[in-house]
């Protein structure tokens, strides 16, 4: 029966207001509280629902993070995952590592479904799943918003720019999800009880065989420019005067 | 907006020290991570499906169709989900299908859930008080036949007491109930502001009546509990006929309009059948066991509304621009927040000084009854149980007067906006209001205190408490940094015991009603002398976890210490006056002539 593997990251809860860090590191993340990556819970309520309905047998939560990122596996686990791995790794994570480290995973593990966010909430690169499909050597689809199973391949239909599209893959796949893919469920509070007698197991890059390395560098962080003041249009058509004066239409 | 995260935590895991029980083979279940989850869970919950339809149900309050309740049906939905995440039974003992999860962790939840629609959480504290009182005196029988339904949310709960005669004064009920041969009772009466009395939003109501069984003694000896549903539920716990409960009218409420409140006929057809729940004629002592219950609950939402208020002001504070710093007349110089000035400074603080107070002294009230819950011996138990029943009037009265206090002052922050229904503020206020008046007038409580409680077993509840202030003012002391602070308490806590002195003495010599003229005055002095006390704490535990604090909780625990001092210094100094007035057994109410208002 099938496996799933879901990528959960650990970011700064989307309702902080962000703030980078003066010295232009990174962002200030010290006594910030952390979630799990928005679209990572719709991945994950995704895979639960498969589950659900006997298309799945098991769902393993992936974490790449610090020793604390064990709040957000038990987040996972509260919600259904059966069992959870915990990827150590201090600092941000990269999306090419992060594809390396579910790849190596997967290799392992041989899940027949991985899903993941289509983008972190932090870093909003968008660029996981892409990248562990080409590593993996597998198709995927992504920006799912609807996911069926049509004996052993998986329908998808993908929001794009023109509207929807329907994609048919064949299996292992990799799926990125979408907002409307699904809304995740609240936890249960038995759940969170029964979480902490179910499996998380903690390893790291190099048991991995994981290359750290990256060739993105982050050069500098800096909050976007402060918003300038409005100007007030007497109507409809100074408004459009103004915006094709600006170049924006 | 809901109260912040940052002071829910403080409050329940650094000041009344969740984690430290779950050594404990009560609350074994959890650990820190899991009491996190649940408190997130309660959060995102509230966000999601309580905070949104706030207004909503406030501007289209239930209506009356066709006999039958019409409710926003998104009161359903996050009632449906409260009830399947388990928030209901969460503090319940795990053989009747609870969690065991600590009072101080479920009355935070309450008070997020509070904080964010009032009317909402109001089904789920009746509920949970009519488990309460069913677990307690309930038959195995009724156990198993209704507590299932109440604690996952499929049966929401009432308590009915009040008729329209007779409110405060339940030695006067009507209310009948015919011994049927079986077991059975027949009841026939009509009740009175009964809260979620009549709805579509879970499958069954179960209400609790008081009502006399013919023959019994006369007034509050002769009330027995009944358990009253509004479909009969059969021994598996299925539904059966309708119970004859009528729906008889609506009332259209100032404020805290989500949750419906009721005017019941019970047995209009002859046809209401009720289950005796404990012995006959012992019916009020049941009532309130779900009582101080449910009165640490009404304090939750006092609190928790008032917090609300004050996170709008200080959110309003921050962004609004308005005039200028006094000294500062040019007017090309850019204008400030209005947090800058220093009266709308103390308008902040007094609403922070009260709010953040009364939520210390709940949490208090709850560590003491998972205190009492796994007390290690009779003598343990009956000096937790003293100290709660002795707090449980403060609990319930204090916030409903200063956290109201704190509403009025979000609006004045706010100014001619905050009169509006643009902000939620003025809604707050309103929603507030209630708190002083139900479960127990604020007066009510005054009487109990100073009537009951403090006189109750040769006044070792009061000396219990004064003991623990005592603790905490040698602490202070020692520490250094609040010992003025502590010297102020002393010094309070004197005048405590020299008015309760003279009342006692009066009502010694039977004088009760001399003795007692002033009981409201006594519970706002007592109230404030024991918010201060928990003021202190707070402090203590801020100044000390100041050594190792990062940046951004540094100013977090200067605000707590500001907080404290600002309590001492503009409302402990009330007490003084107070209890001294108290003392003098002041008559000037009583002895005006009728005539002469």
């Amino acid at each position: 029966m099938r496996k799933i593997l879901v990528g959960v990251k650990r970011v700064i809860d989307y309702n902080v207001r962000i703030r980078v860090k003066p010295d232009g590191t990174g962002v200030v993340t010290d006594g910030v509280k952390m979630s799990i990556n928005p679209f990572d819970e719709i991945a994950l309520e995704e895979a639960l629902r498969m589950r659900e309905r006997g298309e799945a047998a098991e769902i393993i939560a992936v974490c790449i993070g610090p020793d604390d990122a064990q709040q957000q596996l038990r987040t996972a686990l509260a919600m259904g995952a059966d069992r959870a791995i915990l990827v150590k790794h201090d600092g941000p994570v990269d999306p090419l590592v992060a594809a390396r480290t579910l790849h190596a995973i997967a290799q392992k593990e041989s899940p027949a479904l991985v899903i993941v966010g289509k983008q972190a909430i932090d870093d909003d690169a968008a660029q996981t799943g892409p990248m562990l499909a080409a590593l993996w050597d597998r198709p995927q689809a992504t920006f799912a918003s609807k996911v069926e199973f049509k004996g052993e391949t998986l329908v998808v239909t993908r929001e794009v720019d023109a509207g929807l599209e329907t994609d048919e893959v064949d299996l292992p796949a990799v799926i990125t999800a979408d907002l409307r893919l699904n809304e995740p469920r609240y936890v249960k509070l038995p759940d969170i009880m029964k979480a902490k007698k179910k499996p998380l197991d903690v390893t790291d890059l190099a048991s991995l065989g994981v290359d750290a390395g990256s060739p993105a560098q982050v050069v500098r962080w800096e909050p976007p420019a402060q918003r300038q003041k409005g100007v007030m249009v007497k109507d409809a058509a100074e408004l459009v005067d103004m915006l094709k004066k600006k170049g924006l239409i | 907006m809901l109260i912040p995260r940052r002071d829910i935590e403080f409050q329940v895991f650094e000041v009344v020290e969740a984690e430290a029980l779950c050594a404990r083979e009560r609350y074994a279940a959890h650990d820190r991570a899991t009491l996190d989850e649940v408190l997130g869970s309660a959060r995102r919950l509230a966000e999601e499906r309580f905070l949104p339809y706030a207004a909503l149900t406030d501007v289209h309050e239930p209506e009356l169709v066709d006999g039958r309740v019409r409710i926003a049906p998104e009161a359903r939905v996050a009632l449906r989900e409260l009830g399947e995440a388990g928030f209901i039974a969460a503090p319940f003992d795990a053989e009747v299908g609870g969690l065991q999860v600590p009072q101080v962790v479920n009355q935070a939840c309450n008070a997020l859930f509070a904080s964010a629609h009032v009317g909402f959480h109001g089904y789920s504290m009746l509920t949970q008080g009519v488990a309460n009182v069913i677990r307690v005196f309930g038959s195995d029988e009724q156990r198993r036949r209704y507590l299932p339904g109440l604690l996952e949310g499929r049966f929401f709960g009432t308590m009915c007491l009040s008729e329209p005669h007779a409110g405060s004064s339940l030695a006067d009920i009507r209310s009948r109930a015919e011994p049927l041969p079986g077991g059975l009772y027949a009841i026939r009466g009509d009740k009175m502001w009964i809260s979620g009395g009549e709805h579509e939003l879970s499958d069954n109501i179960i209400h609790l009546v008081l009502a006399k069984v013919p023959g019994g003694p006369p007034g509050v000896k002769g009330i027995s509990l009944f358990i009253v549903p509004r479909y009969r539920v059969g021994p598996d716990g299925g539904l059966g006929a309708d119970n004859d409960v009528r729906l008889t009218g609506l009332n259209h409420k100032m404020g805290w309009r989500g949750t419906v409140n009721t005017a019941l006929a019970f047995g209009p057809n002859g046809e209401c059948l009720g289950e005796r729940i404990g012995e006959e004629h012992r019916g009020l002592a049941s009532m309130f066991q779900l009582m101080n219950e449910a009165r640490i609950g009404v304090g939750v939402c006092s609190v928790a509304l008032g917090y609300a208020g004050y996170m709008n002001a200080l959110a309003y504070a921050r962004d609004r621009l308005q005039g200028r710093p006094l000294g500062q007349r040019d007017p090309s110089t850019p204008q400030v927040p209005i947090l800058r000035h220093a009266d709308v400074r103390r308008m902040l603080l007094a609403q922070k000084s009260w709010v953040e107070g009364g939520l210390a002294l709940e949490l208090y009230c709850a560590r003491l009854m998972d205190d009492l819950a796994t007390a290690r011996d009779a003598g343990e138990g009956a000096r937790l149980h003293g100290l709660v029943e002795l707090l449980t009037p403060i609990a319930k009265s204090w916030p409903s007067e200063f956290c109201l206090e704190a509403n009025k002052l979000a609006i004045q922050v706010l100014g001619g906006a905050g009169y509006t229904r643009d902000y939620p503020v003025e809604r707050l206020y309103r929603d507030n209001r209630l708190n002083h008046i139900h479960e127990g007038a604020y007066g009510i409580h005054g009487l109990d205190l100073l009537g009951r409680k403090v006189p109750q077993d040769g006044g070792a509840a009061l000396a219990a408490l004064a003991a623990l202030v005592r603790e905490t003012i040698a602490a202070a002391r020692s520490d250094g940094s609040f010992s003025q602070e502590a010297d102020q308490l002393d010094q309070a806590l004197g005048g405590i015991d020299a008015a309760t002195r003279r009342v006692l003495g009066a009502m010694a010599k039977g004088e009760a009603e001399r003795a007692l003229a002033n009981a409201t005055v006594y519970l706002e002095a007592v109230g404030h002398v024991v918010v201060a006390w928990r003021w202190l704490e707070q402090a203590r535990v801020a100044t000390r976890a100041l050594g190792t604090a990062g940046a951004a909780d540094r100013a977090f625990y200067e605000g707590k210490q500001a907080a404290c001092r600002f309590f001492f210094r503009h409302e402990l100094p009330r007490v003084g006056p107070q209890l001294a007035l108290v003392a003098s057994l002041d008559e000037t109410p009583l002895l005006m002539p009728d005539e002469g208002f």
